[in-house]
């Protein structure tokens, strides 16, 4: 094994600074019951600029971390420069010259990129000889288009140049094949287009073959060669980028779906002209790093609908249901529940009765230590027949319990055991349990039934069309769009914190909706 | 135990011989048990000011400073209303300490919750800020000129100092300890208060969706805890010193951490543990008389008894995801 490592590493050794050629065929990973991949061939030609398209949950993520090791397929072959090869662990593909520039960055924040880049080598000596690692590193830079400066410490570094040190970090390591999964959602647009720009001309040089995971057509438009579209696992196709539109992209993207014609049964009839539950105008949320992560958002929910909030992951849908559960301050903008101004407080929750289903229910919503009766309480415990006076009372306590994890069917060692103790789909159903069980005017869910089995996620889909046919105003974020067209009265697409796109479920055009989700919204109106 | 028995014989005793003046220093008469019991006083009170924040999910080290400052507020005030009557006094005296003690605390609680910074620190960082405060104060503009080699500030009279419990020699701190302990019980797990602070310390993102103000609930436990060391620093001036002086500064603020982890934060588990602890601290004067043992004998015990606790801790955390693993 080490023989053939180091025959393969003398190989690689001799043509770094070439670009490879990897061709997958018949790729299939299984997790648990769930295909990951099915069947998934692609060639990525030396020096081209490649584009992985899809959704979230296509497979994209699965199908570079089997061609860098992390994951092993379950069948089918991987060829680097027509050669097949077993890519059994990061090492190995690190061996044949295979990198991954990640989302999010991997520098050590209080070490200069100069000695990032030395220690991130396979081969440091105990001994760092810096001056002739500096000659090396002085010359390896002189050869590189990318420029970024050696001395600074990398967290001193604007974000395009730490995506830039990412990238000459793998170019360092004499990589010929360079996956970048989404490198530009931390840059700015004109970031974005300097570093891309840059590879696309390394790529053009046949220095580098680059396979990216992107969601933003601009991009893939701008400087990719060929295109890879994945859904739902499979090869949705593939072709080279001159001869595709957005809109052909975007239909791959979403296949063709058929929108059901009527969800949930019988629908409330919600006049256009009712007064909205919920109200959202101009809000704009912050992130953790000071990203306007919601930036100018307006949407409005009338009671007896759902309004589904479409996106890609990662566009401010967290951050606006954080703000609306009242787990993030916002920065400017209304929320008005009722036409009167909300801001999460427990009286206005109690009164206005505002339920949530939170993504993470575990993180966002339970307090794992304690019981399950204890953690269906926290909606009530302050309220009769729970409390007398400034008192818990034990006994109705335990009596709510019991009947909600009857009616929820949750499963658990009883109502004394700790929630943190649950299967996650337990947890989501005593949650669920808890949040529906007393009437709802407004139901704020995000991704209620992420990573949950069949039945369970059926059983929820009906629990929240049970809300919306009693009244409930629902405004459901789901970056799964299957899911959103089952259930949802009017889609609004999320992008980059605003809305761009808005249609009643009738009359949605499933291109549009597609285009929109990729930030296609100028042509998508 | 066996840690400190092997700790023992390597200093030359017999590991037995100690164990049986520990218990005998501590339970084996009834000077012993009055010594312990007017030791545990304190400990009750500095091991709620660990245990309070602790239910709301945080880690406070820094009873000592509330103790010190709680103690120094209660003279003062003792000292200034002198001459109402006693009871009026007593009870001035600990609003005072427990004032001081508690505004002490919850600036941490504060700095924590609205500056992000970490609480353990800063309340261990508070602590010498009281004490260097403490210091100034009695040995500068509130020092009695009566009291020379001792700096100490003007005595609240004997008529203040706080009496017996009836019955006993042991003073009334160990009364109020486990008044206020039983109370902080039922605070934490009868009130909705308490369900709401066990919430907010639990999950605090949880406890902001069923929205619930988790910088006051955590800042207000911060005050409780710090209240209950400022109360014991009331009561080792009203009914052992009888003013502030550098006695006060005797370590309780630490002793109560042990106490509040052996008890594992819940009050009532604290009452016998702050005794236990008391009578092993009682104990080190025996050990010095009989064994020619240094009195800090008993500090190494302490000590490897909470290292034990937290290695215990850790271990059964590390179990406990051996679980789960097993059934994931």
């Amino acid at each position: 094994m080490d023989d053939a490592l180091m025959r393969v590493a003398t190989a690689q050794r001799s043509k770094a600074g070439q670009a490879a050629e990897i061709r997958v065929t018949g790729m299939t990973k299984h997790f648990g019951g769930f295909t990951a991949l099915d069947d998934v061939s692609m060639t990525a030609a030396a020096g081209s600029f490649h584009a992985l398209l899809g959704e979230n949950g296509a497979g994209k993520s699965t199908l570079v971390k089997c061609l860098v090791g992390f994951y092993k397929p379950d069948a089918g072959q991987i060829e680097v420069d027509s050669r097949e090869q077993r890519i059994a662990s990061p090492h190995d593909s690190s061996a044949l010259g295979i990198g991954m520039v990640y989302q999010h960055f991997t520098l050590v924040p209080s070490m200069t990129i100069a000695e990032n880049l030395v220690m991130a080598r396979s081969d440091v000596p105990r001994i760092i000889n810096w001056r002739r690692e500096r000659e090396r590193l002085a010359e390896f830079m002189r050869a590189m288009p990318l420029k970024v400066p050696l001395d600074q410490p990398a967290a001193r570094l604007a974000a395009g140049d730490k995506q830039k040190a990412e990238i000459l970090k793998q170019l360092f390591l004499e990589r010929r094949f360079l996956i970048l999964d989404e490198p530009t959602s931390v840059l700015t647009p004109g970031e974005a287009d300097q570093v891309l720009g840059l590879l696309k001309e390394m790529a053009g040089r046949k220095q580098v073959t680059v396979l990216m995971i992107t969601h933003k057509f601009r991009e893939v438009n701008a400087f990719c060669d060929e295109v890879t579209v994945l859904r739902r696992g499979r090869l949705a196709g593939a072709g080279r980028v001159a001869e595709l539109d957005a809109a052909r992209m975007a239909e791959m993207m979403v296949g063709e779906r058929v929108i059901p014609a009527a969800s949930g049964g019988a629908r409330p009839a919600t006049s256009p002209t009712a007064a909205p539950m919920l109200e959202i105008s101009d809000l704009r949320v912050e992130n953790e790093s000071g990203v306007m992560a919601v930036n100018r958002l307006s949407v409005a929910v009338r009671p007896g609908e759902i309004v589904g909030l479409a996106g890609v992951a990662g566009n401010g849908q967290r951050e606006l249901v954080e703000a609306l559960l009242g787990q993030r301050r916002p920065v400017s903008g209304g929320i008005r529940v009722a036409s009167r101004p909300y801001t999460a407080k427990r009286a206005d929750i109690g009164l206005l009765r505002v339920s949530g289903l939170p993504e993470e229910p575990l993180r966002n919503a339970c307090v794992a230590a304690m019981s399950v009766a204890e953690n269906m309480a926290l909606r009530n415990f302050d309220r009769a027949p729970l409390a007398r006076s400034a008192l818990v009372s034990r006994g109705p306590m335990l009596e709510q319990a019991r009947s909600r994890i009857a009616a929820f069917n949750v499963k658990s060692r009883g109502a004394h055991a700790p929630i943190g103790t649950l299967s996650g789909g337990n947890v989501q159903r005593a949650v669920l349990a808890r949040e529906l069980s007393d009437p709802v005017l407004l139901l704020i869910a995000a991704d209620p039934v992420f990573g949950l089995d069949f039945a369970a996620v059926a059983e929820i889909h009906d629990r929240i069309l049970a809300a919306r046919n009693a009244g409930t105003a629902v405004l459901l974020v789901s970056s799964d769009l299957d899911e959103l067209l089952g259930l949802a009265d009017r889609i609004a697409v999320i992008f980059e914190g605003r809305i761009v796109h808005e249609t009643a479920i009738g009359s949605a055009d499933i291109g549009v909706i597609g285009r929109a989700l990729a930030g296609h919204a100028a042509q998508a109106a | 135990m066996l840690l400190f028995g092997v700790f023992v014989a390597a200093v030359g005793k017999d590991p037995l011989e100690v164990y049986q003046l520990i218990y005998a220093g501590g339970f084996g008469s009834g000077f012993a048990w009055q010594n312990t019991l007017s030791r545990a006083a304190p400990l009750i009170l500095t091991a709620l000011c660990v245990a309070l924040p602790a239910q709301a999910g945080t880690m406070v080290i820094g009873a000592e400073g509330a103790v010190v400052l709680g103690g120094l507020a209660a003279a003062v005030t003792g000292y200034a209303v002198g001459d109402a009557s006693p009871l009026v006094v007593k009870l001035a005296m600990a609003a005072a300490g427990m004032l001081i003690g508690g505004l002490w605390i919850a600036a941490a609680g504060a700095l924590r919750q609205y500056r992000g910074v970490n609480e353990t620190i800063s309340s261990l960082l508070l602590t010498y800020i009281a004490i260097a405060l403490f210091n100034h104060l009695v040995e500068g503009p509130l020092r009695d000129p009566a009291s020379l080699n001792k700096p100490s500030t003007p005595p609240i009279g004997s008529a203040n100092m706080l009496g017996a419990l009836p019955g006993l020699d042991v003073h009334w701190g160990l009364g109020l300890g486990a008044i206020f302990c039983i109370a902080t019980y039922v605070l934490i797990y009868h009130t909705t208060w308490g369900f709401a602070i066990r919430v907010a310390g639990g999950n605090a993102r949880a406890a902001r969706l069923v929205g619930l103000s988790v910088d006051r609930l955590v800042i207000a436990a911060f005050f409780l805890g710090g209240a209950a060391a400022g109360l014991a620093g009331m009561i080792e001036v009203a009914a052992v010193h009888g003013s502030a002086n550098a006695s006060l500064i005797a370590g309780y603020g630490y002793a109560g951490i042990l106490v509040a982890f052996i008890a594992r934060h819940n009050p009532l588990a604290i009452l016998p543990v702050a005794v236990l602890v008391g009578g092993i601290s009682a104990s080190g004067g025996m050990l010095q008389r009989r064994l020619d043992m240094p009195d800090a004998t008993v500090l190494v015990f302490q000590g490897l008894a909470f290292l034990t606790i937290l290695a215990s801790e850790a271990l059964y955390g590390r179990l406990k995801l051996f679980g789960h693993g097993a059934r994931a």
